[in-house]
Parts: C-alpha cells; sequence; structure tokens
C-alpha cells in the first residue's frame, strides 16, 4: 500500500497532509485518462467503419495535406518535451523556470490548435464540412475531439502558471502540474495515433 | 430569444400529464412552504445539499431512487393497463404519442434513475465503511457526481410538462432517434439527461475504483474485502469501461441531430448498426453494473443471518471477475437478427451463456452458505430467497435467448421483457430492496419496520410471477414489445393477470412507502445503539449507528475475510474502535461548487434542448466559472480536533449505557422534519 | 415467523402452470407450420429441458436448506465456520460447465444450420424456391414479386412446400420481419440487402409483423401470409394483376413511402422493375432518399446535400458487414 493514503493520517497527524494525497490524485487522473481512453476507442472504432461513407465526396486521399499535419504532429511531440522541461524544472524547485517551461508549451499547443482550426476552416471552406459524409463526420468529430482536449489543456496550462504564480510550488499545485503532465502526454500518445490512422493510412 | 420554446410545448390538451403535473406542483409547494415554514433552508443546504459525506450522499441517492421508482412504476401501471385493454381494435386511453413516450421513459428512468442510484446510494453508503475508511478517495468529485445525476434526474422530468420525451425506446435506436425520424425535442431530453448523468456515473466509477484500490485500511488486502466490497470494485471497473462508450455514442447522435452529420443516418454513408453495436457495448456491461451490486448484497445478507460464513469466498470473488471480463465480449447477442454471419452469432451465444457458468457457481455458494447455518427469516432473508429461485428461472430464459437459432424466434417479443424483467426485479431490484433494509440501521440508527418489509416481499414476489409469466407465456403466440395496441384479442386474458401483477407491485411499492412511516414513527422502539443489530460480519457493524461523520474514531487493523466477527468472537463483543486515546482526524470541508455545478448543468441541457443559445452559453461558462472556483479554492479540508472525537465518542458511549440516541444523529434528524 | 411453506407452494404451483399454459393453446412457436420454425421449437425445449438440471435442483435446495437450517431448528448441525469444501465446489462448477458445453456445441450447429442467410434445399416433395422481396415503411410492408412482378401493401401469399427466399430491406427506420408460426425473423435496414430463408407446410393464414419498434404506426405493422397451393397462388397472383394501381420508382414509391398508419391491403399489378435494388441505393451515394424526403416533409433537411452523382455504384452492402 502506497503510504500517502487517508488510512496512515492518524499515525502522524498534523503532517502536512492533504485529503486527496497526491499519490491517490495521480492514480485517479490516471484512471480517468483510461476512461478517456475509451472515449477515443469508440471514436477510433466509429472512424474505422465510416472510411468508406464518403457518399461520392472526397475521400481521405483527396483532402489530407500530410506536410502540414506534420508540422502539426512536430508541434505537438516538441510540447510534450517542453512539458517534460517543466516538470524537471519542478522537481528542481525552480517556480520561474517552470513557468517558462509551461509558457512554452502553451505557445507550442496555442499552434497545433490554430492549425487545426485552419485545417479545419479550409475543409468547411472547399464544401467539405462534417455534414458532407459520414467519413468527414468521422473524421471532424475524432480529430476535433482530440482538440478539444488540447485546447482543455491549454487552459489548464493557464490555470497552472496563475497558480505557480500565486501560490508557489505547494502540495496543492505540484501534483496538479504532474496531473497536466499526464494528461499532455496522454494526448500526445492520442495524436500519434490519430496521424498513423488517420492522416498517414488515408494517403498512403 | 427562447430557441423552439413555445408555450405550445406544454400540453394543456393531455389531462393525464396535467394533473400530474398539478399534483406535482402542489406537493412540491408544499415542500417549499414546510422547508420555509420550518426554516429548514439552512439546514437542508449545510446538512445535505452541500454535505461530502459519502453516508448522506447514499441516502440522497437512495431518496431520488425511490421516488423516480413511483414515477417510473406509474409509467409501468399505464402501459400494462393500455395493454389489458387495447385489444382486438379497441385502441386504449394512451395514444401511440403518448404510449411511446411512456415506455420509452419507463425503461429509462427504470435504469438510469431507479437502478443506477440505488447501486451507487448503497454503494456510497457502505463501501468505505466495509474498507475502514474515512472518505471516498475524491469527496468533492462524489457531491458533484450526485448532482450531476440529479440534474438528470429534473431533465426527464421536466420533460414531462415542458415537451416531450423520447419515442423511441429506452436506448433510443438510431436511425429512429435521428432528427430525419424524430425532430421533436423528445430525442433531445433523452441525450442530455443520459449525457450529464452518465458523466456523473463516471466520475463515480473512478471514484469509488481509486477509493477501494488506495484506501482500503490496514491488513485490508484484496483478498480480505468484503464481497460486497468486491463487487462494487467489479462494477466500478466495468463503469469506468463502458460509460465512456455510452458518453461517446450519445455525443455522436448528438452531432447527427444538432450540426447534421452522418454518423447514424441512412444515407451519406451513415451506418446504423454502428450504433447499435455502440450502445449494446456499453449496454450489456450495465446490466452487470447493476447485479453486481446486487449478488454482494445477498451474500453479505445471507453469510449475516445465517450466522455463518460466506462459502467459497474466492470462488465467489473469481466467478465475479469473470462475469466482470465476460460482459466485454457478449454484446451481440442483443442483435442477432441483425444479420450477422452463423460463427459470429456463434461465437457471441457461446460467450453468452458461459456468463452462466460463474452466475451458477454464486448461485450454488449461496445455498452452501445456508447449508449448516443458523437462518433467521428476517426480510433480507427473504428478498434473498426469493432472488435465488427467480433469479435462477431468469438465467435460464436467458441462457435461452443466447442461442441465436432460438432468439430469432423470441427476439423483440415478450419473452424479451419478461426475461429482463425476471432477472432485473428478481436481481437488481430485490438485491437493493434487501441492501436497504439490511444497511438502514447503519445510515439511520433504527432498524426498518420487519412486518410491511415481509409484506413489502410477498407483494412483490407474487406480484412479479403474476405481471411477468404471462408475458412468456405470450410470447409464444406472438406477441411483440411496444406495441400500443393488438390485432389478436385472444392475448387478452394474459394482458389482463399481467395488469393484476402489476397491481399487485404496486401493493409492494405501497406497503415500502408504509414501511417507512410506521419505522420512523416507531423508532425509538427499534433504536440501533450498538451499531451492531444483526451480529454482523463485516467493518461497517463495527462503528456507531448512524456512524460519525468521521465513520471509525481509530482506523481498524484486519487481520482476515470477516474480521469483525473475528474480533467479536476474541474479544467477548467489545470492539476497541471508540476507545481512547484520541487523534485528530483530517476531513474534507463541505462544497456549494458541486450543487451549483449541478444546477447550471440543468440550464444548460434545458437549453441545448430547446436550442436556447444564450442561455446555453451562459449555463455553460457558469459551470466552467464555478469549477474554476473550485479550482482557485485552498480552505478544502480541516481537522477534527482530538478532543472533539473524545466528546463524540463519550457522548455516544454515554447514550448506549442510557439507551437514548445521540442528539446530533440523523435519526432525530429525521424525526424533526417528519 | 415462517414463510417457507407458502413459498414452496408457490414454486410448485409455478412449475405446473406453465407447461400448462403452453400446451394447453395453439401456439404460434410451440406449434409452427414450417420447417425452420419447428427446428426452433425443438430447439428451444431442448436447451429449457436441458437447464432443468440445475434450475429444478436449485429451487429444491433453497427451499429444503432454508426449511433445513432455520434458526428455530435445534436439530439441524451449525458449522459456523465451515466455508470450504473442495468436493462442492468441484461439482458446482462442473454440473454447469458441463451443461454448457452441450449448449455450446448445440448452438454451434444451429447457428449454422438455421442460418437466416442459408437457402433452403428443396427437399423431393418440395417445389423450387422462390423470391419475395420486403420493404418496410413507416409504417406499412411493401411486397414485391420480382418474378411476377407484381407488389402488394401489407398482404403476402405463397405456395406450400415451396422454400421462401425474403429479401428485407426498409425504406424508413430499422424493423424486424417475422412471421411467428414460421420461424426466424431477421431486421429491415435501410440501404442493406438482408435475407431470411422460410418455407411453409400446410396452408393456412399466418399472422406477420414487424417485431422491432420503429414510431408511431408501429401496432398496426401487421399482415397476413397466405399460404395455399400453388393453384390458390396463382389465382391470387392473378387477382394481384387484375388491380388498376402501379408503383414505379421514384415518384409513385416515395408517395406510398409517405407515414400511414393502419394501411389496407393495397395491390399493384405493375412495378418498375429492380425497384428493391432502387430503394436499396436511394440511401447510398447519389442516392434520391433525402430529396425525396426533404419534399414529403415540405422542408430543407439535407438540402444542399444532394449531390447528384451521374453514376450511382453504390453496391447493395450486405448486412453481414454488421460484424
Amino acid at each position: 500500500m502506497s503510504t500517502d493514503t487517508l488510512s496512515n493520517h492518524g499515525d502522524h497527524a498534523h503532517e502536512h497532509d492533504h485529503h486527496d494525497t497526491s499519490g491517490t490524485k495521480l492514480f485517479g487522473f490516471w484512471v480517468y485518462l483510461m476512461s478517456d481512453l475509451i472515449i477515443f476507442g469508440s471514436l477510433f472504432a466509429t472512424f474505422a467503419v465510416l472510411l468508406k461513407g464518403t457518399a461520392d465526396g472526397p475521400t481521405p486521399g483527396e483532402i489530407f495535406e500530410l506536410p502540414f499535419v506534420l508540422v502539426e504532429t512536430f508541434l505537438l511531440l516538441f510540447s510534450s518535451f517542453t512539458y517534460g522541461m517543466a516538470v524537471l524544472a519542478m522537481n528542481a524547485d525552480r517556480a520561474s523556470q517552470v513557468k517558462a517551461w509551461l509558457a512554452i508549451t502553451f505557445l507550442l499547443g496555442a499552434g497545433f490548435v490554430g492549425m487545426e482550426v485552419y485545417e479545419f476552416q479550409h475543409l468547411i471552406h472547399e464544401g467539405f464540412g462534417p455534414d458532407r459524409s459520414a467519413f468527414l463526420s468521422a473524421f471532424f468529430t475524432l480529430v476535433g475531439t482530440h482538440g478539444l482536449h488540447v485546447t482543455f489543456g491549454l487552459i489548464w496550462i493557464l490555470v497552472m502558471l496563475i497558480q505557480v504564480q500565486t501560490k508557489g510550488l505547494t502540495d496543492m499545485t505540484r501534483p496538479r502540474i504532474m496531473c497536466l503532465s499526464l494528461f499532455w502526454h496522454f494526448l500526445d500518445i492520442v495524436w500519434i495515433c490519430v496521424f498513423s490512422f488517420v492522416y498517414l493510412m488515408g494517403v498512403l | 430569444m427562447f430557441g423552439k420554446l413555445t408555450l405550445e410545448a406544454i400540453p394543456f390538451h393531455e389531462p393525464i400529464i396535467m394533473v400530474t403535473a398539478a399534483v406535482i406542483a402542489i406537493g412540491g409547494l408544499a415542500l417549499v412552504g414546510a422547508l420555509t415554514y420550518f426554516k429548514k433552508w439552512g439546514y437542508l443546504w449545510t446538512e445535505w445539499i452541500t454535505s461530502i459525506d459519502h453516508k448522506k450522499l447514499g441516502i440522497m441517492y437512495f431518496l431520488v431512487a425511490l421516488v423516480m421508482l413511483i414515477r417510473g412504476f406509474a409509467d409501468a401501471i399505464m402501459m400494462r393497463s393500455q395493454q389489458a385493454l387495447a385489444a382486438g381494435g379497441a385502441e386504449g386511453f394512451l395514444p401511440p404519442h403518448h404510449y411511446d413516450q411512456i415506455f420509452s421513459a419507463h425503461g429509462v428512468i427504470m435504469i438510469f434513475f431507479v437502478a443506477m442510484p440505488m447501486v451507487i446510494g448503497l454503494m456510497n453508503l457502505v463501501v468505505p465503511l466495509q474498507i475502514g475508511a474515512r472518505d471516498v478517495a475524491f469527496p468533492f468529485m462524489n457531491n458533484l457526481s450526485f448532482w450531476l445525476f440529479a440534474a438528470g434526474v429534473v431533465l426527464v422530468n421536466i420533460s414531462l410538462v415542458v415537451g416531450e420525451f423520447a419515442q423511441t425506446g429506452w436506448l433510443a435506436y438510431a436511425p429512429l432517434s435521428g432528427i430525419e425520424y424524430s425532430p421533436g425535442v423528445g430525442v433531445d431530453y433523452w441525450i442530455w439527461a443520459l449525457q450529464i448523468s452518465g458523466i456523473g456515473t463516471t466520475l463515480t466509477g473512478i471514484n469509488f475504483f481509486v477509493t477501494i484500490i488506495k484506501m482500503r485500511t490496514k491488513g485490508m488486502k484484496l483478498f480480505r474485502m468484503p464481497i460486497f466490497t468486491w463487487t462494487s470494485l467489479c462494477a466500478n471497473v466495468l463503469i469506468i469501461a463502458s460509460f465512456p462508450i455510452l458518453t461517446a455514442t450519445i455525443a455522436l447522435l448528438t452531432l447527427d441531430r444538432y450540426l447534421g452529420m452522418h454518423f447514424f443516418t441512412n444515407d451519406f454513408g451513415g451506418n446504423m448498426m454502428m450504433y447499435v453495436n455502440l450502445i449494446w457495448a456499453w449496454g450489456h456491461p450495465e446490466v452487470y453494473i447493476l447485479i453486481l451490486p446486487a449478488f454482494g448484497v445477498f451474500s453479505e445478507v445471507i453469510a449475516t443471518f445465517a450466522r455463518k460464513r460466506l462459502f467459497g469466498y474466492g470462488t465467489m470473488v473469481w466467478a465475479t471477475v469473470a462475469i466482470t471480463v465476460l460482459s466485454f465480449i457478449v454484446w451481440l447477442h442483443h442483435f442477432f437478427t441483425m444479420g450477422a454471419g452463423a460463427n459470429v452469432n456463434a461465437f457471441f451465444g457461446i460467450m453468452t451463456m458461459i456468463i452462466a457458468i460463474p452466475t451458477g457457481v454464486k448461485i450454488f455458494n449461496w445455498l452452501f452458505t445456508m447449508y449448516r447455518g443458523r437462518i433467521e427469516f428476517t426480510s433480507p432473508v427473504l428478498w434473498t430467497l426469493g432472488f435465488i429461485i427467480t433469479f435462477s428461472i431468469g438465467g435460464m430464459t436467458g441462457v435461452m435467448l443466447s442461442i441465436p437459432a432460438a432468439n430469432f424466434v423470441l427476439h423483440n417479443s415478450l419473452f424479451v421483457i419478461a426475461h429482463f424483467h425476471n432477472v432485473i426485479i428478481g436481481g437488481v431490484v430485490f438485491g437493493m430492496l434487501a441492501g436497504l433494509t439490511y444497511w438502514f440501521p447503519k445510515a439511520f440508527g433504527f432498524t426498518l419496520n420487519e412486518k410491511w418489509g415481509k409484506r413489502s416481499f410477498w407483494c412483490w414476489l407474487v406480484g412479479f410471477y403474476v405481471a411477468f409469466m404471462p408475458l412468456y407465456v405470450l410470447s409464444f403466440f406472438g406477441a411483440v414489445r411496444r406495441m400500443q395496441s393488438y390485432a389478436n384479442s385472444d392475448w387478452q386474458p394474459l394482458m389482463i393477470v399481467a395488469w393484476v401483477g402489476a397491481v399487485i407491485i404496486m401493493c409492494g411499492i405501497a406497503c415500502t412507502v408504509i414501511q417507512f412511516y410506521v419505522s420512523i414513527r416507531d423508532r425509538k422502539q427499534n433504536l440501533d445503539l450498538t451499531g451492531d443489530p444483526w451480529d454482523g460480519r463485516t467493518l461497517e457493524w463495527a462503528t456507531s449507528s448512524p456512524a460519525q461523520f468521521y465513520n471509525f474514531a481509530h482506523l481498524p487493523e484486519i487481520q482476515g475475510v470477516d474480521d469483525f466477527w473475528r474480533m467479536k468472537q476474541e474479544n467477548g463483543g467489545k470492539t476497541p474502535l471508540s476507545e481512547g486515546p484520541y487523534q485528530d482526524i483530517h476531513m474534507p470541508k463541505d462544497t456549494w461548487e458541486g450543487p451549483v455545478i449541478g444546477g447550471l448543468s440543468i440550464v444548460f441541457g434545458f437549453a441545448l434542448i430547446w436550442h436556447i443559445w444564450w442561455l446555453a452559453i451562459v449555463g455553460g461558462l457558469g459551470m466552467f466559472g464555478v469549477f474554476m472556483a473550485r479550482i482557485f479554492r485552498e480552505d478544502v479540508d480541516y481537522y477534527v480536533p482530538a478532543a472533539e472525537v473524545e466528546r463524540i465518542e463519550r457522548e455516544h458511549r454515554k447514550s448506549v449505557e442510557r439507551g437514548v440516541p445521540q442528539s446530533s444523529t440523523y435519526a432525530s434528524q429525521v424525526g424533526g422534519q417528519a | 415467523m415462517n414463510r417457507t411453506p407458502h413459498l414452496r407452494k408457490l414454486g410448485v404451483l409455478l412449475l405446473a402452470v406453465l407447461p400448462l399454459l403452453l400446451a394447453g393453446c395453439s401456439s404460434a412457436l410451440l406449434d409452427p407450420k414450417g420447417q425452420i420454425g419447428e427446428e426452433q421449437r425443438t430447439l428451444i425445449l431442448t436447451s429449457f429441458g436441458l437447464m432443468q438440471i440445475v434450475v429444478i435442483p436449485v429451487i429444491v435446495m433453497t427451499l429444503l436448506f432454508a426449511w433445513r437450517y432455520r434458526r428455530s431448528n435445534r436439530e439441524a448441525s451449525y458449522r459456523p465456520d465451515w466455508h470450504h469444501s473442495n468436493l462442492i465446489e468441484a461439482v458446482v462448477w462442473f454440473v454447469p460447465c458441463v451443461i454448457i458445453v452441450f449448449l455450446a456445441v448445440l448452438t454451434w450447429y444451429t447457428s449454422h444450420s438455421l442460418d437466416p442467410h442459408k437457402p433452403i434445399e428443396p427437399t423431393a416433395e418440395q417445389q423450387d424456391p422462390i423470391e419475395i422481396q420486403a420493404v418496410s415503411l413507416d409504417w406499412k410492408w411493401l411486397f414485391i414479386y420480382p418474378e411476377q412482378g407484381i407488389a402488394t401493401v401489407n398482404e403476402l401469399a405463397f405456395p406450400e412446400d415451396t422454400p421462401v427466399h425474403f429479401r428485407v430491406t426498409s425504406g424508413s427506420v430499422m424493423n424486424s420481419f417475422f412471421i411467428p408460426r414460421l420461424g426466424s425473423q431477421i431486421y429491415a435496414m435501410a440501404g442493406m440487402d438482408n435475407d431470411v430463408h422460410l418455407v411453409a407446410d400446410e396452408p393456412g393464414v399466418y399472422a406477420g409483423r414487424s417485431t422491432n419498434y420503429s414510431g408511431a404506426g408501429f401496432a398496426d405493422m401487421i399482415f397476413d401470409a397466405h399460404v395455399g397451393t400453388q393453384q390458390d397462388f396463382d389465382a391470387w397472383v392473378e387477382k394481384v394483376r387484375e388491380s388498376s394501381e402501379s408503383l414505379t420508382y421514384p415518384d409513385e414509391y416515395y408517395a406510398l413511402a409517405a407515414p400511414s398508419e393502419a394501411n389496407p391491403v393495397e395491390y399493384f399489378s405493375e412495378v418498375s422493375p429492380s425497384l428493391y435494388e432502387s430503394i436499396i441505393k436511394s440511401f447510398k451515394a447519389g442516392g434520391r432518399h433525402a430529396e425525396y424526403m426533404a419534399a414529403l416533409a415540405g422542408e430543407g433537411h439535407g438540402a444542399g446535400h444532394g449531390e447528384e452523382a451521374a453514376d450511382a455504384h453504390g453496391e447493395s452492402v450486405s448486412a453481414e458487414a454488421a460484424e
């Protein structure tokens, strides 16, 4: 058993501990991510089933621009690296470095979301919106759900920037930065699946 | 300004609905008036609405479930009455528009808003106590889960008076539920009620899974956990793994309806079979989410009242785990008639019947727990005996349905209806009512009246057989589900018998209501002062009844299965858990954010149902804002000083000696309101 | 205090009453009129009987143990710590396993032999198979006889001892095509070509219906299947041919497809060639379903989607894609 559960509080009362101790929090967040993974799994399955449902609209090969998506991918991958740097800085108790790395991560993530919004807007403009065919519905929804997650991640990064600024690296902010780290890397992994299964396999 | 919402949305021309609405309005006003008159608003807010105490949340879940049981049953008796009347050309008293809403609402309400909250309520009430924890892993989230669930309840009930409910059946199969075939707001009510409460359920699943994995008291290894905790653990695994599928499926249907997408439409490449697959990939595990905790209840009840250790603890656990795993690879048996190939059908059929093996083993384990025991025929035991017999029959019809070639004639017939009521009433309802009776004293400090409990049991048992055996028979005559009327008047006599059965079940529900009234009235004679009214075996009986808000003054240390029983055997009935010296206890603080987010989610959902976009934005931003407020709040916990713990425990011991309940117990609180 | 005797009485009563009720009347599933239905009846009764090996002992043991080990019976042995027995555990795993193995074999065998997609090989006495196409609409059944070039609504006829290949699709939401006395049902789904093979052994009028709820008019989605001799069938075909109504695709078909409840029987003496295929294709790329439905509803849902591809190459997807 982990030592940071509530069950052991009685033994060392008034030690500075929290009801949601960080181990439990991280574990809980990890479990949440697993359930989120199942949402993505359902969307991937739906995408696979509807891939052929183009209804005389465009096929994957006709609308995907791999170089563009590759840039997106590298933005996100690099943001995972910078987030890792933020965690290292946190472990070294360097609050200002944490903020700097978080800010860089934010910019990279924002760039990713911006590019995705541009891609979507471009497709809709061409008449290939999500209401054009089942394939496009599934494509927009799968990629868009990932994009929404990244957007929430960006908001969360902003919140952590504010909290690290106002509260510093405390027992409250540290587990949150760790949870966000899990979240951010998780989105990276999901994106790699999106890139491979949706874009690469769609074009090849 | 108000989207699709106009005054015409209120069905003034439907007398049944208007009378119901009037009764609800009068009752609601009376309640509000009484709360104001007795100045109980503050009490309600601080002690219940904002409470993060898992025991109080459990009680609230159960309360909502019982109210919704009455609503769902009203639907049931209207359906039975309609079918008893509408034979051979007669139209009955419900036109299709109304009848179709009723059977859809009945299914949705009974599964999502009766069975689920009963199961989750019982988990809330019992699991932390059984594992020797002070609370759940994430107390704020637990409160939020409840209020999201409650928001779903409110939306379903609003649909009764404003607009309409889905006319699609409880699973809203596409493309019938798509915008082309269901342009009204009914399906939107279905969508948002289930989506909001479903998210609450997912959070509950995560919360209790983490609680059970991380917060067990010292010495409580996994294979020392009480069976109810084990079954809850497995049910929560199922929630975590299956509810996201529901969330995704409903979201896709939402996109089809709101943004004109083509996931499940007939044309533009949509695939409605994907909807059916997805909804059952959630739907089948869902039935095990309901039944596994009920299995847990029966295990606890039978061991306690046979005064004997549960037979085959290990087998029981592994059977539960096996059912958990298998429940994910059987979903296709809900639609063999879709026409998949023989190999696929045979695979899913065989997987389904394999589930009968661990289930059968469980039944034999309960039987051999009774063997060489000393069984006391309390009402929980009667529910258990009724369950074993009824569930065996239901399991048998389930196996018959799982044979694809037989399913081709039984599918969609009343056989299916009879089968799942056979297992849901005989399993889940009996289990939850047994659990309610069994743990009621732990929640309130006094036991329920046995006489009325037994009457309720006999009504339910007899009522069930009278109501549903005729449906099995009718299915052999070709009667199918969801018929608003039928031409063949030969079916009518058995339909009338089924109606009589429903009336008998209604008597059972009435008995339960009377049971509450009588029990509260006579609570002084039925006080549970020791905290252990049944001579129990597991940790929840080691603390006072009702348990203090911190559950245990000392967290117990465990040496084996049924450890409280061992403690009692070794210490001659005394348990040292409430004796000093005491230490400070770390506890979470109550939360206003949970109920407010829940309230705003009603606004959000209602606005989306009626396409009132500005209001949806207000609701959505409001939820986000309140959540942010929570994120930035730091005073989320506090310490109960050792001296305070000592005072509470001393008072408790004194009251036990005097035979008077403590002033701060729920019993007196409830009494104050009654 | 003790209520078990009542429980026992109830159980006995139940067991006695159920078969009586089932056997006493002419039930559609227990008195089938076709070979598929007969095999399914045997299967249902076999599985029911097999499971009695577990169900009856469970019910008896429940009542017996509860009575024997009641608290007031001080003669019964009481062993509070007895909670394990390898022998009992072995038996309670073994017996259900054996039954399920047996049922699994039966399931595997019957899933293939009674596969609705499997054609019925005509026996010596039987005639060559015929094809009938069934289309579920809101809320009626359209039956197309491609070999005869006729169609009907809510009435079906075919000769006895003739395997019938029903091809089943939907022009609307999902329904299920079912004639209880003949056996298997199958889902009718838009854009999909499903099928079921049935045969009737004796003449009669057999009730059929949709079993899958499909909206407001679902209760009246019923039809009669008239089974007679070949001569009866030929006479019936002639009767249909006398009708002045025709069913051309798309206009007359979409007029028929408009929602109606308790639709009367209708005959069509002339039918567009490959009407059935056209209905399936109407949901495919370049299909006209959305366009016509929008026109019917008098509103513009789907307007602008109707991309008219010159070549409608939408092939009919077999329902086996459901896997």
